[in-house]
């Protein structure tokens, strides 16, 4: 339990250990702990901000798919309409075209009528001539009657 | 364990004497160097308590540089973190206490924390194994705790009370030390009829703060010697016990786990405590 020697080579050992802490051992270890401080701090601030930007983001999103909707929506109505008009614009045509076939058609039938009338009636005074001819010849002298009954057939 | 020791002859006095007994070496009047006949020199070195005190510093030294070399703002390995935790601690400490800035005192706080809880923790290797191998190879004594080496307290202790000195005088200047010994806490008379009194005051206030000074490396270091020693002696006595040892030990051990860091604990804080008074006014 002497003092003794010993208690100056630990004083000397102490101030050995103690320099070389300050000059190897503090310094980078402290400066890496600040540091890592700041990048912590720095992170965090970055989530924030990312945070912040994709609040910011969804907001938008949810403003553009709501605009395309109610462009879509036009659209859609616009393609209705115009589906509609096309419709009524066929409708319309087809009476038309109907129209204009009925009345071809009709004008067709007419002049058909009106040939076959005319054929009726030139076979109708041929038939007339032919019967009065018959007639006349056994009364009268069918060379004295011709111009009557020629202006007859022509009246008929 | 002393049975076990294989020195049937020796009584419970000798295994004690044996345990608490240094290593040492000394030069005597010759010039010679001479194994363990030192008592009463003041040239002896207890080699033990000295060689495992160093190895101990040698080992913070080396555990925390290569931790501060390899360290990095990045992801930190599992060794990094936990030098990061006791330096956070350390670090953590010093600002408490002290408010300025000073490149010495915080690396200081930290050699002295690990380095006396390594000293201490030499404690808890149960008393007999390092002895015993020791004893294998020749060497007769080894005392393994530097700690319950009153030299290595008071080296200790010593370095801090030049410390306090050097810090002193550096920021406050000579004038400043000597002001603080002699003016406090009883400020002199500096005019009047008082002035026949001030010799006596300031004799009065260098007495007592002259002890006050004094008592801080003292009460550092018999503070830490004798917590360790009686712990130690403690588990001597427990050694002594035979079987029933097992239990007391292994109570006594968790209880001195305690002991080992909050006196390391203490003597940093108050290092650093008498370091923030010399570099602060107040």
């Amino acid at each position: 339990m002497d003092i003794n020697l010993t208690l100056i080579g630990q004083s000397f050992a102490m101030l050995v250990f103690v320099a070389f802490c300050m000059w190897k051992i503090w310094p980078p270890l402290l400066a890496a702990l600040e540091d890592r401080q700041k990048q912590i701090e720095d992170g965090l601030a970055a989530a924030d901000k990312g945070k912040e930007s994709l609040v910011k983001a969804a907001a938008e999103a949810d403003e553009i798919v709501g605009e395309a909707r109610k462009q879509a929506t036009g659209i859609l109505d616009q393609a209705h309409a115009r589906a509609n008009e096309i419709v009524a614009d066929g409708k319309s045509d087809g009476v038309k075209e109907r129209d204009r076939q009925l009345s071809a058609a009709k004008a067709e039938i007419e002049q058909e009528a009106n040939r076959a009338r005319e054929e009726l009636r030139g076979q109708v005074s041929a038939i007339a001539i032919a019967s009065a001819e018959k007639i006349l010849n056994r009364e009268i002298d069918g060379k004295a009657h011709d111009d009557i009954l020629g202006k007859l057939a022509q009246e008929l | 364990m002393a049975a076990e020791g294989g020195h049937g002859a020796q009584t419970s006095g000798e295994y004690i004497q044996h345990h608490l007994t240094n290593l040492q070496v000394c030069k005597i009047e010759s010039g010679e160097w001479v194994w363990n006949h030192c008592a009463g020199n003041f040239w002896t070195i207890n080699v033990d308590t000295m060689g495992w005190s160093i190895f101990l510093g040698l080992i913070f030294v080396w555990l925390f540089g290569r931790a501060a070399k390899k360290s990095s703002s990045g992801k930190p390995t599992k060794f990094q973190a936990l030098v990061e935790i006791v330096v956070e601690f350390v670090d953590g400490s010093v600002k408490d206490t002290f408010h300025g800035k000073s490149r010495v005192i915080a690396p200081l706080g930290l050699t002295i924390f690990v380095w006396v809880f390594l000293m201490n923790f030499m404690d808890l290797i149960p008393v007999d194994w390092i002895p015993l191998l020791a004893g294998k190879v020749g060497i007769p004594y080894m005392k393994v705790v530097p700690s319950t080496d009153v030299n290595i307290t008071f080296g200790m202790s010593i370095a801090v009370f030049f410390l306090i000195i050097f810090y002193t005088i550096k920021n406050k200047g000579v004038k400043g030390f000597i002001g603080e010994l002699t003016l406090h806490p009883i400020a002199p008379p500096t005019r009047g009829a008082g002035l026949i009194a001030a010799p006596l005051i300031i004799a009065f206030n260098f007495l007592l703060e002259s002890v006050a000074l004094l008592a801080k490396p003292i009460s550092l270091s018999l503070r830490l010697f004798g917590n360790m020693f009686a712990g130690e002696l403690i588990f001597i006595l427990i050694a002594l016990l035979g079987v029933y040892q097992l239990p007391l030990h292994f109570g006594w051990a968790l209880f001195h786990l305690l002991i080992v860091t909050l006196q390391a604990f203490i003597f940093m804080m108050l290092t650093i405590v008498y370091l923030s008074l010399a570099s602060e006014s107040h």
